[in-house]
């Protein structure tokens, strides 16, 4: 019983873990090459999370709500790159922080207006509905599964991407020295352009696939990036690899600690200490984690190389 | 890649305060109609501006701290909120003990205050740019879900506050459950920030912390320790910005979570930006712009942030030096 317990939630630390790297392989390939930073990110998971219930309500099909409003967060990140960020790369970060921080506010507002203030839940279709047995006895809810599987099929394709295409070491080329690409001939504003919006996209997937299991609700974002923020630079900004094990580390440790804190200080304190101490200290874990990190290593674990 | 520019300061540091230029007029003309809003608001049939005008001076207060660190020292803390929810738990939490002697309470808020913002500096100072910005948030969050998760002291809604703090000289007592009398010590309280950022500006030691904002590495040449008067500087605004967080709960009669979640520090980081930072009265300036203007496009409808969100980009985008810019332009005194 407890092995299975212990095995579940796990599997749930791992389907935070890679929904937190999709928010944060973003985040990092957006500062890495334009070195900005974008709170806005976290209205992209928002706003996926809400086009993807409102494509699901209007064809009743909830892949096909996926598909309609992955393209669509797309359009959304590339429409906020054009209008508000491309101002904004020649600024300091401290003017990134104020207007992504508008855009916050703005994009909260906005979708409040539009779609009301309750927030929405996605059915999820019946195939996707249930549990399915693993090995040694473990039962694991099967969308769940679903959500493992498709973040781990974009990473490797992310990685693909990154590391054996043109357009992955244009990427590579544009992080690692920005006006040297330039001077060779790549078109820098256009693949900014690109991985913003391919940066909205994930993040929105990311958003798409927690709907129904949560529900798309306003502040959604917020939470979320600032997880993704820890896992940056506990990863190394810029960083995707880091990205990966930070957030793979956060999920877990997270997700573990919030479900067996409490009984392992039971161990050590009376039943009243640990009952107060258990949920407080279980939300703190992971920042006390990065508090370590960064003693240790000040440029994160994996920091980029050519910076 | 990253080009080492002094990335978070859009204008030079301003080595001395001048004392006679438009904002300065504007701010204390500002304080002037403070002191007289007890008496003048509720003459004019507008008793709710009293309680507008305190909750402006606090902000005021918790904005010209974070001004220090992030107008003088370029450090963009972003989450400086933090303090005002220790130094408010700190009251809250010994008037719910029915510890209510401020002689105890606000020493001990200050220190906890200190405590906490050497920890988080200590660690946080280690690092720059987007990352201190980053895990200043991240420890600000860390205790606004430790606030969360205390049951024992109210979590998410919040505590209330039964007892102001209270100070019995022996000879007479400061009764701070008299409204008015809270008022004044409010604004007091603000005028000695203020002078109190004035005289650190101006030390030796406020030199240290512009110049290191200018150019780090130049100041490390010629032999300064730059990092350990970072980090004072980070303590002194951490406890300068728990005053505020004491005298909201004292007014408030009331402390929650929320006064530590992110968006606050974010508004701070606003009023300091929006008034002009580095400057001495520009965070009084962009706290009364901010507070006004929410209370004013709040009341034109309730979906105001879908102008606010706009406006403070457009802020970023094309006033540069906030208000405190404005006038200086609107006055003839661009010299920068």
């Amino acid at each position: 019983m407890n092995f299975i317990l212990l095995a579940e939630q796990f599997l749930n630390g791992i389907q935070l873990g890679l929904l937190l790297f999709l928010l944060s392989a973003g985040l990092t390939l957006v500062f890495g090459i334009m070195d900005l930073v974008n709170l806005a990110h976290g209205s992209l998971y928002m706003i996926g999370a809400f086009f993807a219930a409102t494509f699901t309500a209007l064809t009743g099909s909830f892949v096909i709500g996926v598909l309609l409003a992955l393209p669509a967060t797309l359009v959304a990140g590339i429409v906020i790159e054009v209008t508000v960020l491309r101002t904004l790369y020649t600024r300091n970060h401290l003017d990134h922080v104020l207007a992504t921080f508008g855009l916050i506010l703005f994009f909260n507002e906005l979708v409040r207006v539009v779609w009301g203030p309750a927030g929405l839940s996605i059915p999820l279709p019946g195939v996707l509905d249930g549990s399915v047995s693993l090995v040694l006895g473990i039962t694991y809810p099967l969308y769940r599964l679903v959500i493992i599987i498709v973040s781990l099929a974009v990473a490797v394709g992310l990685y693909l991407l990154v590391t054996r295409t043109r357009i992955g070491m244009l990427i590579r080329a544009g992080a690692s020295n920005r006006t040297m690409a330039g001077a060779l001939g790549v078109n820098i504003q256009r693949l900014f352009t690109l991985v913003f919006g391919l940066g909205a996209a994930l993040a929105g997937l990311a958003g798409m696939m927690i709907a129904p299991v949560t529900q798309a609700s306003i502040g959604m974002g917020e939470q979320i990036l600032i997880l993704a923020f820890v896992v940056i630079v506990i990863g190394g900004i810029g960083s995707i690899r880091g990205a990966l094990v930070g957030a793979l580390l956060i999920g877990i440790i997270d997700t573990m600690g919030r479900s067996f804190l409490d009984v392992i200080l039971l161990i050590f304190l009376p039943p009243n200490a640990a009952e107060t101490a258990g949920p407080a200290l279980s939300s703190m874990m992971i920042y006390i984690l990065m508090a370590l990190v960064l003693a240790i290593r000040p440029q994160g674990l994996f920091p980029p190389r050519g910076q | 890649m990253t080009v080492e520019t002094p990335a978070t300061v859009p204008q030079s540091p301003r080595l001395t305060t001048r004392l006679r230029d438009a904002r300065t007029s504007v701010a204390l003309l500002l304080l002037a109609i403070a002191a007289i809003t007890p008496v003048a608001a509720p003459a004019l049939g507008q008793p709710f501006y009293v309680d507008v005008t305190a909750r402006i001076m606090i902000w005021a207060i918790a904005a010209t701290s974070l001004n220090l660190i992030l107008g003088y020292g370029g450090m963009v803390s972003f989450g400086h909120a933090v303090y005002l929810g220790i130094a408010g738990y700190t009251v809250g939490i010994l008037a719910f003990d029915n510890i209510t002697n401020g002689f105890i309470q606000w020493p001990l808020a200050l220190l906890i205050c200190g405590l906490i913002a050497l920890v988080f500096g200590a660690i946080s100072l280690r690092t720059k740019g987007v990352y201190f910005i980053m895990i200043t948030l991240a420890f600000a969050q860390m205790l606004f879900f430790l606030g969360i998760s205390v049951e024992k002291y109210g979590s998410d809604d919040g505590l209330l506050i039964f007892t102001r703090s209270e100070f019995d000289f022996g000879f007479a007592e400061l009764d701070l459950s008299d409204a008015t009398t809270l008022y004044y010590v409010i604004w007091i309280l603000l005028i000695g920030s203020v002078y109190l950022s004035h005289r650190i500006v101006n030390s030796r030691f406020g030199m240290v912390i512009q110049g290191a904002m200018a150019n780090e590495t130049r100041m490390q040449a010629i032999g300064v320790p730059t990092y350990r008067y970072r980090l004072t500087a980070f303590v002194i605004s951490g406890m300068m910005c728990g005053v505020a967080g004491l005298l909201s709960a004292n007014f408030e009669r009331f402390i929650s979570p929320d006064v530590m979640n992110w968006p606050r520090s974010g508004e701070l980081i606003v009023m300091v930006v929006l008034g002009g930072m580095g400057t001495l009265f520009g965070p009084i300036l962009g706290s009364v712009a901010f507070l006004l203007l929410s209370e004013i496009l709040s009341t034109w409808t309730e979906h105001w942030h879908l102008i606010f969100g706009p406006f403070l980009v457009l802020v970023v985008l094309f006033a540069r030096g906030g208000l405190s810019g404005i006038l200086d332009r609107l006055t003839g005194r661009a010299d920068r």
